[in-house]
């Protein structure tokens, strides 16, 4: 028994390791009925030795699947052990790693076996059961499986803190190359399902208290990079448009890992561009936090991302009209695009300059990465300098300043600007 | 300068203030009683840690700083640090001496020292909310050994008191000898010896474990193995995530410790 369930376990782990999401956070359940568990923190309780976050216990419920995308380990035409999980023994997995505070809740999916609502079905009961039976609050991330049908879609919404559906490849070209059987048409009407009743529910307990909870951490979505040749460009194009139109909480960049010697995508052993990916999510963060319109940083004439700099002081090196940026009048919106400054610095320089004018040293202990942020800024003894230097100039000084950090590995893990 | 001793309670540290308000001593070299060695050139001050006098302070911070900044504090304190002390006791009679509002003025000394190592208090207390692992043992408590840089359990109790409120369990600080008990009403101090000298893994060892136990630490170890992606490894990230010293506490770490 114990054999059986432990290699379940590394197969339909193994296979589920690609969707890269692993958030926990978003939603705020509450332990009321003395039950188990709450949702709200969103913890990491450990980190892979690739440095990603650990959170939640993400596993296939099935990885037997009746369709063949190209970029999928799980595909049908790959020859791989395939293995199913009972719903007992998902929830069983579950409540037991939750119990000795391994991870903060269950991220599940699954290959579609059968066909769509055979599989949603299954995946329903397993929420069903925990949230029901086992009086289980903590965070439920619910791929959606792409074609299953409305009612059990909104159903399982009722009771996961977090639905998904992958967009895969960043156009519909690449996905119809890679997967004919799916379609970006299909993404959006899965994800629209969700999003009109979210509204709705919402609306509702404007004016009914007792309205139950409806997806609490919303929708996010994940595009596989560097499988298709888009540019980034296309990439945040679209990421940008499903925000937009979907009001998603996150879109997920993967660096593509080969996976099979597919002669339409990069052949295996190729290294995976994490630094690409990471640019990507710098980006992503510019438009989410720092209030960047997604053409200002990737357009016609600039479709590609820098990989030597980060896209912020990219940004700045390409509009010198808009420096320096005198710190102790500013406004937020501006002292947040300066390059070395990060949100948490940025909000200290607001708190810290009603007590006084602003020095080098109080903004070296607030936390700015002084030695990139001193070209874009003045504040009360800052040298007077008789001209600005040339963008081009002020890049090799940057980047010669601070070799180690973009000489070194990249990660997924964001570095603050 | 004014040497006061106090008891290196939070109470005392909060009477110390208040005394000094009393005698207007604005010039204080705070000192932890079991470190002072009497200097017979300085005035010294004995606080008697006083329940009352705490807690006017305690008020008056919450008036003057805000109940984050408040909250902030007591974190700070938490670090059990020499220095701090000295920095809390000028950051009050600061905050105190300013109108409302400067208890976030980061440009004054001790108002960064008391964020900043907040904030690392903070961090260790998302940490032990992260890397405590309980054990079940075979009547059912959930158990966990620590060993965390800072005081938090007091910061910690009601995250784990609100999340696991229908199973038994414990958290025990080893380094300072004391432990949280959680019994599905309340939460209690508990202090009982874990066998001082002996390492967590040979206490352990004397606590008859749930029949499921092992089962559930394998499937969790090798979980652990299969979520990793090897084509990514970034070892640096890896152990700046998860610092060597915690590796002992975490069920899917402890193999690597060995090797
Ligand atoms: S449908 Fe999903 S599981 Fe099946 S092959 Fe495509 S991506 Fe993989």
């Amino acid at each position: 028994m114990s054999e059986r369930i432990r290699e379940k376990l590394q197969i339909l782990a193994d296979a589920a390791k690609y969707d890269v999401s692993c958030s926990s956070s978003g939603s705020d359940r509450k332990n009321t009925s003395k039950g188990i568990g709450d949702t709200g923190s969103g913890i990491c309780h450990s980190y892979t030795e690739d440095g990603r976050c650990v959170s939640l216990l993400k596993i296939l419920l099935t990885n037997h699947c009746i369709y063949d995308c190209a970029f999928c380990v799980s595909r049908s035409s790959n020859d791989i052990k395939r293995a199913a999980f009972t719903v007992e023994e998902v929830v069983e997995l579950t409540m037991n790693f939750y119990r000795r505070n391994y991870i903060e809740g269950l991220f599940l999916s699954s290959g579609i076996f059968k066909n769509a609502d055979f599989t949603m079905e299954r995946m329903l009961k397993i929420v069903k059961k925990l949230r029901l039976e086992e009086n289980f609050n903590g965070y439920i991330h619910l791929k959606t499986i792409p074609g299953a049908s409305e009612e059990m879609v909104t159903e399982a919404g009722l009771y996961a803190d977090r639905m998904s559906i992958n967009l895969e490849m960043p156009t519909e070209l690449g996905l119809k190359m890679l997967a004919p059987e799916k379609s970006h048409e299909e993404v959006k009407k899965e994800l629209g399902v969700i999003r009109n009743k979210f509204i709705q529910y919402a609306d509702e307990k404007k004016i009914i208290k007792s309205v139950p909870k409806f997806v609490p951490a919303g929708q996010s979505t994940q595009m596989v990079v560097g499988a298709t040749p888009e540019s980034d460009k296309d990439i945040m194009g679209t990421a940008d448009a499903y925000y937009k139109a979907f009001s998603l909480k996150r879109v997920y960049y993967s660096a593509y890992i080969p996976i099979s010697h597919d002669s339409r995508m990069p052949v295996i052993g190729t290294q995976p561009s994490l630094i690409r990916e990471n640019r990507l999510y710098q980006t992503d963060w510019l438009m989410r936090f720092y209030k960047f319109d997604v053409k200002e940083i990737l357009n016609d004439q600039h479709p590609h991302l820098d990989m030597e700099i980060d896209p912020k002081l990219s940004w700045a090196l390409r509009n010198p009209q808009a420096f320096p940026v005198d710190i102790n009048t500013a406004d937020y919106a501006m002292i947040l695009r300066v390059p070395g400054i990060g949100l948490r610095s940025a909000q200290k320089v607001i708190a810290a300059r009603q007590y006084g004018k602003l020095h080098i040293y109080q903004l070296k202990n607030l936390g700015i990465s002084y030695n990139k942020a001193q070209y874009f800024i003045r504040c009360a003894d800052s040298p007077f300098q008789l001209n600005e230097k040339e963008p081009h100039v002020l890049r090799r000084m940057i980047l010669q300043n601070s070799k180690s950090k973009y000489a070194r590995q990249p990660t997924n893990q964001l570095s603050l600007f | 300068m004014v040497i006061y001793v106090f008891d290196g309670t939070f109470s005392g540290l909060l009477t110390a203030v208040f005394e000094s308000f009393g005698r207007k001593h604005r010039q204080v070299k705070l000192v932890c009683g079991e470190h002072f060695e009497q200097d017979m050139f300085s005035e010294t001050v004995r606080v008697t840690a006083d329940k009352a006098k705490a807690e006017r302070v305690w008020e008056g911070l919450k008036t003057k700083g805000g109940k984050d900044a408040r909250k902030q504090f007591y974190s700070a304190f938490l670090s059990e640090s020499a220095e701090i002390f000295q920095h809390l006791f000028d950051y009050a009679l600061y905050v105190f001496n300013q109108p409302a509002g400067y208890a976030n003025n980061f440009g004054n000394s001790h108002v960064l020292a008391v964020s900043q190592m907040a904030q690392k208090v903070h961090r260790e207390k998302h940490r032990m909310e992260a890397f405590i692992r309980f054990q079940k043992s075979g009547n059912g408590l959930f158990f966990a050994v620590v060993s965390p840089d800072y005081n938090v359990l007091p910061l910690i109790l009601k995250h784990f008191k609100d999340r696991y409120a229908d199973q038994v369990w414990v958290i025990y600080d080893e380094r300072r000898k004391y432990g949280i008990h959680y019994d599905l009403h309340h939460v209690h101090e508990v202090t009982f010896d874990f066998k001082p000298e002996a390492s967590p893994e040979q206490s352990q060892v004397t606590i008859a474990m749930d029949e499921k136990e092992e089962l559930y630490t394998t499937l969790w170890k090798e979980y652990f193995k299969s979520t990793n992606i090897k084509e990514r490894k970034n070892m640096k990230l890896h152990i700046q995530h998860v610092p060597k010293r915690y590796w002992r506490y975490l069920v899917e770490k402890e193999d690597d410790l060995r090797v």
